[in-house]
This record gives C-alpha cells, sequence and structure tokens, in this order.
C-alpha cells in the first residue's frame, strides 16, 4: 500500500497497452483477416476508408440541386425588396398583387424567402415542372430569384393564416406507426425547418394538388424523398383533414 | 456550520426548490405519453417539458447540492471559517441567474433541445449562456475549495487531510475536468451556431465532446451520495468506517477512471472507430473496481456497527441494525438500486449487448434509477442530517423522514423496472407520444402505465421531503453539536503520501483522457466535411 501511486500509474498503463493490443491489434485484424496489420490499426481508430462503392442502377427522377444551408439567400442587400417588388409585376396575375392568390396559384406573402428561392431555382433545373412557371423561371437570373424571395417575405401573410384552432390528428401528431411526422413539426405551429413552407393560408386546390402529386411521384424535387415519404402513407380522409386545415377550415 | 450556514442553506433551499419543480415535469411527461391519456396536443410542448426536466435534474440540482455539501464539508472537516465566503455567494448568484435564463428560454419555447443538446439542433443562445453560468458558478466552487484546502494544508503542515474533505475535493476536480468537454461544445461548437455566425456544426465532433462530460457527469452527482457512505452513514448508526485508506483510494481511482469513458455512448456512432470504442469498454468496466471497494468497506461498516450494538451470526447482525434510522434505512435502499442499475449499466457498457438497448427506455429507466434512484436518496440523507446544524432546531419527523424514504425507494422502483422491460420489449426513448394500440406496441402500454404510478408515489415522496425540510424550520431551537464525519475504526492508521493529495490520480485523468479522447477529437476538428446545417428550434414562436 506504500507506493500505491507507483503501483497506480503503472497499472493503468498496463491497462491501456493491453486495451490497444486488444482494440487496435487483435479484434481488427480477427475480423478482417485481408487487412494489413496498418490498415486494420488505421480502421480501428476510426479513419475515414471508402468501404462502398457503388454505381447508380437506374436513371433517378430529377431532383433540387439547391443545398439547403442557413446562410442560402447570403447577406440582404439594400434595394432587393423593391427590385422584388417590381420583378413581382409579372408574377401577380396568378399570385395576386399582393402575394395573395386569386387563381388557386399558392400565396406568396410572407412566405419563407428560402423557400421561394429554392422553388424558383427548381422551376429552372427541371426539378419541379409546371408549363407556366418553367418558362417564367428560365428567363430569372439568380440575383432576381433572390430578390423575387426576399420581396414576397415582406410581405403581410393572407388572414387566413393566422386562424388558430387544434388542428387536425395529421398535422398534430402525424400517424407514428407508418412513420408519417406530424404536418406542423415542419410547416408550422409545431416548428419550422428550413425550405419548408408555410401552409396555413394557402389554396386548398393547390395543395391538395400538390400533395397529390408528391404521392404520386410526378412532383420529385424533395432532395431525399421526405414529402413523398409522407404523402405516399396519407389516406385520402388524412389528405382532406390536412389540406381544409391548412386552407383555413375552422376545426 | 462556521460562517457559511445561511451559504449552505440556501444551496440546499433553491436545489430542493428546482428538485420539486422538475419532478412534477417529469410525472407529467410520465402521464401525457401513457396509454392513460391521449396524446400531448402539441409534442413541442413535451419536449420543453423534457429539457426543463433534464437540464434541472442533471445539471442544476445536483450541482447545488454537490456545492452547499461541499462548503459544508470544508467547514465541518477542516473546523474553519469558509475562505472567500462573497466569492461563494457570487458562484451561487451565477447558479441563480444562469437557471432562470435558461429555463426562461426553454419555458418560453426557444430551446427545446434536450438537456443533451443533440446537434444539429439549435435552441437560442440564451440557454446554453445560462447553462455555462451553471458550470462557471460552479467552477468557482471548486477554486474555493482548492483554496480552502491550500490554506488548511499551511496551518497543519504534514498531517493528514480529513478524508471528508479528500473525498469532497476528488468530486470537485473531477468535475472541473470533465465539464471542460461540454464548455468546449458549447463555447466553439454551439454557441457561434446558435448566435448565427456559423450556420453549420460538426454534430459528431460536437457529441464526442459531449461525451467527455456526460458519462463522468454521473460521478460528480454520486460523490456526494458516496461521500455520504463513507462518512456519514457509519457515524449515523453509531459504527466506524471499516478503512479510511480504502475509501481513499475509491475516491482517487474514481477521479482516474470516470473520465476516459465517455464513448461507451456513442456506440452506435459511426464517427468513432472501434478501436476507441474498446478502450472506452474497459475503462468504464474499471469503474467497478471503485464501486465494489465501496460497496465492500460500506458494508464492512455496516457490518461493524451492528456487531457493536450486540449483532451475531453470519446473517443475525442484519437484525441488530438501527432500521429505524433514516440513514440506515437510506442506505439500504440505496444500494438495492445500485445494485439493480450496476447490472443494468454492465449491459449499457459492452460494446456489443449496447446495441440490444441502444436508445430505449431501458436507457432512460437505468439512468434514473442509478442516479434519482441510488444517488438521490443519499441526498435526502446529507439533507436531513445537515439541516439541524444549518437551522439550528432539531429535525423531529422521525416517521414522517422514514415514510418519505420508503416512498422514494418504492415508488423509484415501480417506476424504472417496468422501464427498464419497455426498452427490453424494444420501446425507443425521446417520444412525445405512442401509438399503443398496434400488436408491435401493445406490450409496452402495461408497462408505461406502472411507471406512471411509480412515478406518482416519488412525486409524493419529493413533496414530502420539501415539507419536511420547511418544518424543519419551525421546530424547537437547540444548539446542535458539532458537525463530525465517521471515525476510521483504525483512526490512525498511516495514509500512503499518494492518497494525501492528488498529484498521481490528476495526472493518470488527464493522461487517459489523452490516450482516450485525443485521436477523436483530433481528426473530427481536422476533416472539413464533417459539417452539417443546423436545424434551429422554436423559430416560429
Amino acid at each position: 500500500m506504500k507506493r500505491v501511486g507507483l503501483w497506480g500509474a503503472l497499472g493503468t498503463a498496463a491497462l491501456v497497452l493491453i486495451g490497444m493490443l486488444v482494440g487496435f491489434v487483435w479484434l481488427p485484424q480477427s475480423q478482417d483477416p485481408s487487412l494489413s496489420p496498418f490498415a486494420a490499426w488505421c480502421s480501428a481508430f476510426g479513419v475515414p476508408r471508402t468501404w462502398l462503392t457503388s454505381t447508380s442502377i437506374a436513371a433517378q427522377p430529377r431532383t433540387s440541386k439547391v443545398l439547403l444551408t442557413h446562410d442560402l439567400l447570403g447577406e440582404a442587400v439594400s434595394g432587393d425588396v423593391g427590385h422584388g417588388a417590381t420583378l413581382a409585376l409579372r408574377c401577380s396575375i396568378c399570385h395576386g398583387p399582393t402575394g395573395i392568390s386569386y387563381a388557386d396559384s399558392p400565396n406568396l406573402a410572407g412566405q419563407y424567402a428560402a423557400v421561394i428561392y429554392k422553388q424558383l431555382q427548381d422551376y429552372r433545373t427541371g426539378a419541379r415542372e409546371n408549363p407556366i412557371m418553367t418558362p417564367m423561371a428560365q428567363t430569372l437570373a439568380d440575383r432576381q430569384m433572390r430578390q423575387l424571395s426576399v420581396y414576397y417575405a415582406s410581405l403581410p401573410r393572407p388572414p387566413a393564416a393566422a386562424i388558430a384552432g387544434r388542428g387536425p390528428e395529421i398535422v398534430r401528431w402525424g400517424a407514428p406507426m407508418r412513420n408519417i411526422a406530424p404536418c406542423g413539426s415542419c410547416h408550422g405551429d409545431i416548428d419550422h425547418t428550413m425550405a419548408s413552407p408555410w401552409l396555413k393560408g394557402e389554396p386548398r386546390n393547390y395543395l391538395r394538388g400538390q400533395l397529390i402529386a408528391f404521392a404520386d411521384g410526378t412532383r420529385t424535387n424533395d432532395i431525399n424523398g421526405q414529402m413523398r415519404a409522407m404523402a405516399q402513407g396519407l389516406t385520402k380522409a388524412e389528405i382532406e383533414a390536412a389540406v381544409g386545415f391548412y386552407a383555413g377550415d375552422v376545426q | 456550520m462556521f460562517n457559511a450556514r445561511r451559504l449552505i442553506l440556501a444551496h440546499f433551499w433553491i436545489a430542493a426548490i428546482a428538485f420539486l419543480l422538475a419532478l412534477v415535469l417529469g410525472e407529467w411527461q410520465m402521464i401525457v405519453r401513457s396509454p392513460l391519456s391521449t396524446w400531448v396536443d402539441n409534442p413541442e410542448h413535451y419536449y420543453r417539458s423534457l429539457t426543463a426536466h433534464g437540464s434541472t435534474m442533471g445539471y442544476v440540482f445536483p450541482t447545488l447540492i454537490a456545492m452547499g455539501f461541499g462548503y459544508a464539508i470544508s467547514v465541518a472537516s477542516l473546523k474553519r471559517d469558509l475562505l472567500g465566503l462573497r466569492w461563494a455567494w457570487v458562484a451561487l448568484a451565477l447558479v441563480i441567474v444562469g437557471t432562470a435564463t435558461a429555463m426562461t428560454t426553454v419555458a418560453l419555447g426557444r430551446a427545446s433541445v434536450l438537456y443533451t443538446f443533440y446537434p444539429p439542433l439549435i435552441g437560442h443562445a440564451a440557454y446554453y449562456v445560462g447553462l455555462v453560468l451553471v458550470v462557471v458558478g460552479s467552477w468557482i466552487w471548486v477554486v474555493l475549495l482548492s483554496l480552502n484546502l491550500r490554506a488548511w494544508r499551511k496551518d497543519h503542515r504534514g498531517e493528514r487531510v480529513p478524508f471528508a474533505m479528500y473525498a469532497n475535493l476528488a468530486g470537485a476536480y473531477l468535475w472541473a475536468w470533465t465539464a471542460v468537454g461540454v464548455a468546449l461544445e458549447i463555447l466553439f461548437q454551439i454557441l457561434p451556431v446558435a448566435f448565427g455566425w456559423k450556420t453549420t456544426i460538426d454534430a459528431g465532433l460536437a457529441r464526442v465532446l459531449f461525451s467527455w462530460t456526460l458519462h463522468a457527469i454521473v460521478y460528480f452527482w454520486l460523490m456526494p451520495a458516496y461521500i455520504a457512505y463513507y462518512t456519514l452513514v457509519p457515524r449515523a448508526i453509531g459504527g466506524r468506517l471499516y478503512s479510511d485508506t480504502m475509501g481513499r483510494l475509491a475516491f482517487a481511482l474514481f477521479l482516474v477512471f470516470s473520465m476516459p469513458i465517455g464513448i461507451h455512448h456513442l456506440f452506435a456512432d459511426p464517427m468513432v472507430g472501434s478501436g476507441i470504442k474498446v478502450m472506452h469498454t474497459l475503462f468504464t468496466a474499471m469503474v467497478a473496481v471503485p464501486t465494489f471497494l465501496t460497496i465492500f468497506t460500506i458494508c464492512a461498516s455496516v457490518e461493524l456497527a451492528a456487531r457493536l450494538r450486540g449483532g451475531r451470526g453470519l446473517f443475525g447482525w442484519l437484525k441488530a441494525l438501527p432500521w429505524d434510522n433514516p440513514a440506515m434505512l437510506a442506505i439500504a435502499f440505496s444500494f438495492v438500486m445500485l445494485g439493480f442499475g450496476g447490472a443494468g449499466g454492465l449491459i449499457n457498457m459492452s460494446y456489443q449487448l449496447d446495441s440490444t438497448i441502444h436508445n430505449t427506455q431501458w436507457i432512460t429507466g437505468h439512468f434514473h434509477l442509478i442516479f434519482a434512484g441510488a444517488i438521490v436518496i443519499m441526498y435526502f440523507v446529507i439533507a436531513y442530517d445537515l439541516w439541524p446544524h444549518l437551522t439550528g432546531r432539531r429535525l423531529v419527523a422521525l416517521p414522517l423522514m422514514r415514510l418519505q424514504l420508503w416512498l422514494w425507494f418504492v415508488g423509484m422502483m415501480i417506476l424504472t423496472l417496468p422501464w427498464h422491460l419497455s426498452g427490453l420489449l424494444g420501446m425507443p426513448r425521446r417520444m412525445a407520444y405512442f401509438d399503443y394500440t398496434t400488436v408491435a406496441t401493445q406490450p409496452y402500454a402495461w408497462t408505461v402505465v406502472v411507471s406512471v404510478l411509480g412515478g406518482a408515489l416519488v412525486l409524493i415522496s419529493g413533496v414530502l421531503f420539501v415539507f419536511i425540510l420547511a418544518a424543519g424550520h419551525r421546530t424547537v431551537r437547540s444548539e446542535p453539536e458539532e458537525y463530525r464525519f465517521a471515525l476510521a475504526l483504525h483512526e490512525h492508521e498511516a495514509t500512503p503520501r499518494a492518497l494525501n493529495g492528488f498529484a498521481v490520480w490528476i495526472a493518470l485523468m488527464v493522461g487517459l483522457t489523452i490516450v482516450n479522447y485525443a485521436f477523436p477529437i483530433w481528426q473530427l476538428a481536422k476533416i472539413p466535411t464533417t459539417s452539417v446545417p443546423a436545424i434551429y428550434v422554436g423559430g416560429d414562436q
């Protein structure tokens, strides 16, 4: 007991040595004898290595090329909103002069800028298709898309967006056993995730149309298929419930 | 309690209030995710509550207990006024301000990220800043304890540091070092993103840094309980500590082996190499050594007390123990829970077996059994033991204290054992609600209902605890005798030099941290492609 410090240090050093022999030499080599001692050692330390090479087996549908980061739109430049307002004149026939549509096109007033920007980019690259929007977007430069986005984001949301009330089950809870997240956890009310649109107050027909397009795979600009996975699992009643809630039906 | 009476009392009262509020949240969570309730209307409220419960119970409550008890040990064992009393009040103020800031942010729904943070989730900066203040407050405590011991040593050259103070400092130094991980994570990973200076975060690196803190923090929680085992219980039941040296060795070994083990929380994480995980498994297993040393020493001490009271026979001495003494009752309960919890822990720490229960309710059951069970029941004993010395009044409600401890023990067992079972059945953790109607999930249902009932007993016990403390301010005044700690059986045996200081053990703690953490941290910091976009929570509110 007298030299407990010395023995403690020696014992700990011995433990380190034994652990290293087991963890970095014996186990990795016995699990994969084809590895050289050095490769086994590196792999046990967690040095990244290429362990999967795959080639695409089928043509993938075109999907978004927009890399979603929080600085997607960069620093706001003064005058962007004003330029956007001028550019928006060409959008107002469908999306309304105040960003509120009377033609079942989506309301853009108060929509998140990143959402509008991403959709415009997706129309331009063909990741999302629409006979009217595709040619419109192709005439816009990247800077103009940013200006349009910040302009619409600056407008007040439609009155229906303010309607409160308990959403239907699918909006509040999703369907856990079918891996369907609550709509509200991305699209507002519960929480919001980046580039998910604010849906409250959107036109009923537009919402229904998009859910069906995600479900049948005609809309594919959700990169990892998040919305397709959700929409494909929804029942008709759930689609109607969600659409009704977001379109402003009081629950 | 020399000059620190009001200071210690303040720590315990704030801890008790925070504890009670968090306890109510805990039971609410149990109810709303059970089949007894419809699904919580807004799942975000559940996570808000969970964050508040975890942050309070994980950071605030045990830190305040460790600080208050730590000051008490310092003045009572060194038998002198606390040096730096004003700084101690500053530290407490920092903890209070930090807690209030963090909890307000959580209550407003701006930081529902749970107490383990889970980057890339990012809450409002005020939440993290609040927690940093709590940690800074606790670091002041570490420095104060260290300075107090140093001043004592100057006046008592060549003397043996009182055992209680030695153990106290072991806990403080352990905390100082283990909190560095979470401090690095918050300061260099999370806060720059929370303030908006960066929008991506290296979630893997952040998790590795958090694991630096995440396991050793459990031993920081544990230290006051272990100090109570060694220094309060033998005295309270009329016995002696079986071996002072064995006790010191146990605390020294906790200092060494608590740190290099946190990656056992990351067994399922791909960014850490398997060899590193093997090393962490090995050192986690080593924690069994100081644990068994403690169990042996304490059982021997208790047996000693029983035999002094006339206990005979191989097991007959058990009957001679003072079972009506709350300290005796609590330590027995604590050992039972430590036994079950420790056995479960062997599964968690094993690289292979962990995969059967990783991220299931088993884990939540496990850490509640160990922390809320085995450890917190000893916090009650500490409070009861100190109270007459803090209030200058007798604590007379012995039957109520026994009832409170019984309720806590029975409630905790009923709460956590079914919780383990549901985990084995595969029930995932961190869910706001469960669909209990399907074939796959229906077997969970009864376990959760039973846990709710256990939780209710625990809540009643918590209310009783606070009531007993409050009532303790209104009983008859009595000048308490000097506060003392258990004497060792061979009080004058020589203590090896290494066990009268910390140099060797701190060197080993830091050395092992470097061996087991340096490479994963260096590698993740070096690779530029490991960052992901942050997910800000509570943005719409």
